[in-house]
């Protein structure tokens, strides 16, 4: 009967063929490690924002006069709408955290080299759609911090040379942050956006089991295969990963609910205290900040104090700051090692990951924190830190000592 | 790398990540020039001690806020009837005690003030309190509700400590008593942290320190220690007006979280089999 439903299919569509491709006859290299978890909990927060997104849209009211309170009524009056609400806030901050573990993950075993170019590129596709879903999306409850961050971050594009005030007047659709563009965050935010990730993540999938998974040694499974043509260093994907996986995501899952129950501001982290208030355009709060995950960017345009080339300091933090996201993409043409792993490279490689890391992560404290003389001079340090990991590398890894490489995977 | 180094990173990097969180969060909210009662600090916020599930405490907090408060202040993302039910208050006795004017259970919390006029008697349209406790903390709350003082240069006599030169009169004065910002003798440390003594007698020395508060004796309809209960009770009314279903949520969160361990564990028994093929 199965067997007969299942013919019926493939007549007319290639279902054992995907499965089996996809699934149960995909090679997994066998020394997988903790960090490539990252990847499937992304798709399993994409799809709780996804799920809890489309319920919040039920009662949301995209209008400046109606979204701060729309808000509260789904908190207050519509059923376990708080649990909606949290699962959301909880599942940006988990996005972001798991995004950069991966990504963290990719640059440490050399992910992005050849043959894997396209794949680190779609990437780092989903992670600047990420970027702007969060942006978009931590508008739209118009609360003061949601307000003054979009006029801070829309501000940037005013830097422009030339075009900038009419370019920033065309963004905003109007001559102030208002309902209008309000409006047109939220089409992005649930439109859009969401539908291009979407895209891209599929699309990312499909180039990584075109070209298979890397592993921490970044040695080729399919040099060596059996008899049957499987690449010895591996398992089907399905059963053995899968298991695994399901394992990972309820360890995850602990962790997120507990958050989302019972620290759903997370310490003002995953809800900042400000937006507690109702956007007021007369009522610039104290200290503005953006949420955690741009804090390294925020504090890379804050260390721009100065004007070069006729370029406005503001103008020119806006560069550095979208040429801080925009760098990774360059990665795979930016390493010349011969290997692919941190396992196997230099100690420069290896003094490079680790001073990036320190970077990402002090200027991120940089960046939530108000700035003082001696933190800016931090940041400009630390700046340059970031960049130099990336810019550097055509020369410390092509003249780097590396280990040999062994043929096979290593275990344990 | 082996896989304890490699777990090692993992954690070392999380750690650090949330270790550079812990000390932002701790450059928080503070409490203007309040100062503690032992004179040694200035501008921490005293801790409020509330609990979401002291019922009485959250019905007293309500009873203060509907006489007090609400003239100014109001509750407008909170309906009356979602006020009675999770307090427990029967509906017919929040009606008649608690309900001023022609409002209705199901309405939300408004105030009849026009927020024009409001902004010319006081400088400023009073705010909607809803969620002020989420916005500034319940510790904030309690601390600037206790600290009022008379102050003749300001329009309406009295001045706080937390919140300077705030537009807000002192609505609860007749209940507090007259507070004034006295100054006091207190102990002088020295910069190890011991108290000074005079060298030749032996004597604790003493230094005159200025901006403490101190009710006038018998002014008050309740004693200090009721004044400050009322208002940890109305402290926690109004956190208990932020975050209404703290005490569900929390109680649905502890049995997801029993399922997920109990799926976990099943999930790691599962995998277990299954990894043994692989040997």
């Amino acid at each position: 009967m199965v067997t007969k439903l299942m013919n019926w299919f493939d007549d007319r569509l290639p279902l054992t063929a995907t499965i089996e491709r996809h699934l149960t006859k995909y090679p997994a290299p066998i020394n997988m490690n903790i960090w490539y978890l990252a990847g499937v909990l992304l798709v399993v927060v994409l799809v709780i924002q996804l799920a809890s997104g489309i319920w919040l849209l039920m009662n949301y009211e995209p209008t400046a006069e109606g979204a701060f309170a729309s808000i509260q009524y789904i908190m207050r009056d519509v059923k376990y709408g708080y649990i909606i609400r949290y699962m959301h806030t909880t599942g940006a901050s988990a996005f972001f955290a798991l995004i950069f573990l991966h990504m963290f993950r990719g640059m440490m075993y050399g992910s992005y080299q050849k043959p894997r170019e396209l794949l680190w590129v779609l990437g780092w596709i989903t992670y600047f759609l990420l970027c702007a879903l969060g942006f978009t999306g931590y508008v739209l409850p118009w609360g003061q911090m949601s307000f003054w961050a979009a006029q801070v971050i829309m501000s940037l594009f005013g830097s422009i040379p030339y075009i900038g005030e009419d370019l920033l007047t065309w963004i905003r659709g109007d001559y102030l942050i208002s309902g209008i563009t309000l409006n047109r965050l939220f089409a992005f935010h649930v439109v859009l956006l969401p539908l291009a990730l979407i895209a891209v993540v599929f699309v990312h999938i499909l180039a990584l089991h075109e070209v298979g998974s890397n592993n921490p040694d970044g040695v080729d499974v399919k040099k060596f295969k059996d008899a049957d043509g499987v690449p010895l260093d591996t398992k089907p994907f399905f059963p053995y990963d899968v298991m695994h996986d399901l394992y990972a995501i309820g360890v995850f899952l602990i962790f997120f609910v507990a958050i989302m129950f019972f620290y759903p501001d997370g310490g003002g982290y995953v809800i900042e205290y400000v937006n507690y208030e109702a956007a007021d355009n007369l009522k610039t709060p104290e200290h503005i900040v953006p949420s955690w995950y741009y804090t390294p960017y925020y504090a890379m345009l804050r260390a721009v104090t100065f004007p070069l080339f006729g370029l406005t300091a503001k103008f020119l933090g806006f560069v550095v700051m979208a040429a801080g996201i925009a760098i990774f993409v360059a990665l795979p043409w930016l390493d010349r090692s011969p290997v692919k792993s941190i396992k196997y490279k230099g100690i420069y490689s290896k003094f490079f990951l680790a001073l990036f890391v320190v970077s990402f992560l002090v200027l991120g404290y940089l960046g939530a924190v108000p700035s003082t003389p001696a933190r800016t001079i931090a940041a400009q340090i630390f700046t340059v830190c970031y960049f130099a990991y990336f810019l550097l590398m055509p020369i410390y890894s092509k003249y780097e000592t590396c280990k040999p490489v062994p043929d096979r995977v290593q275990l344990g | 790398m082996n896989k304890k180094s490699r777990i090692l990173t993992f954690v070392v990097i999380i750690a650090a990540s949330l270790g550079s969180l812990k000390v932002h969060a701790a450059a928080g909210a503070a409490c203007g020039s309040f100062l503690s009662e032992d004179g040694l600090t200035k501008g921490e916020c005293k801790e409020a001690y509330i609990n979401a599930k002291d019922k009485a405490s959250l019905q007293r907090g309500a009873q203060v806020y509907m006489n007090y408060c609400l003239g100014c202040h109001s509750l407008k993302y909170a309906r009356y009837k979602k006020v009675a039910e999770d307090l427990e208050i029967p509906l017919s006795m929040f009606q008649e005690n608690l309900i001023f004017g022609d409002q209705k259970m199901g309405d939300l919390i408004q105030v009849g003030m026009d927020p024009k006029e409001a902004k010319e008697w006081f400088g400023n349209a009073p705010p909607d309190l809803t969620l002020e406790a989420g916005l500034r903390g319940p510790d904030w709350i309690y601390t600037y509700l206790t600290s009022f003082y008379i102050d003749e240069s300001r329009p309406l006599g009295v001045n706080n400590k937390v919140y300077e030169n705030v537009g807000m009169p002192h609505v609860l004065i007749d209940m507090q008593g007259t507070p004034r910002s006295v100054c006091k003798q207190i102990p002088s440390f020295a910069d190890n942290g011991g108290i000074k003594q005079d060298p030749l007698t032996g004597e604790q020395l003493t230094e005159e320190k200025c901006g403490f508060l101190q009710v006038d004796n018998g002014t008050g309809e309740m004693s200090l220690e009721q004044f400050d209960n009322t208002m940890l009770d109305l402290t926690n009314f109004l956190a208990y007006m932020t975050d209404p279903l703290k005490v569900e949520r929390e109680t649905i969160g502890t049995y997801v979280l029993l399922y997920l361990f109990i799926f976990t564990m099943l999930s790691y028994l599962l995998y277990r089999e299954f990894k043994k093929d692989l040997h």
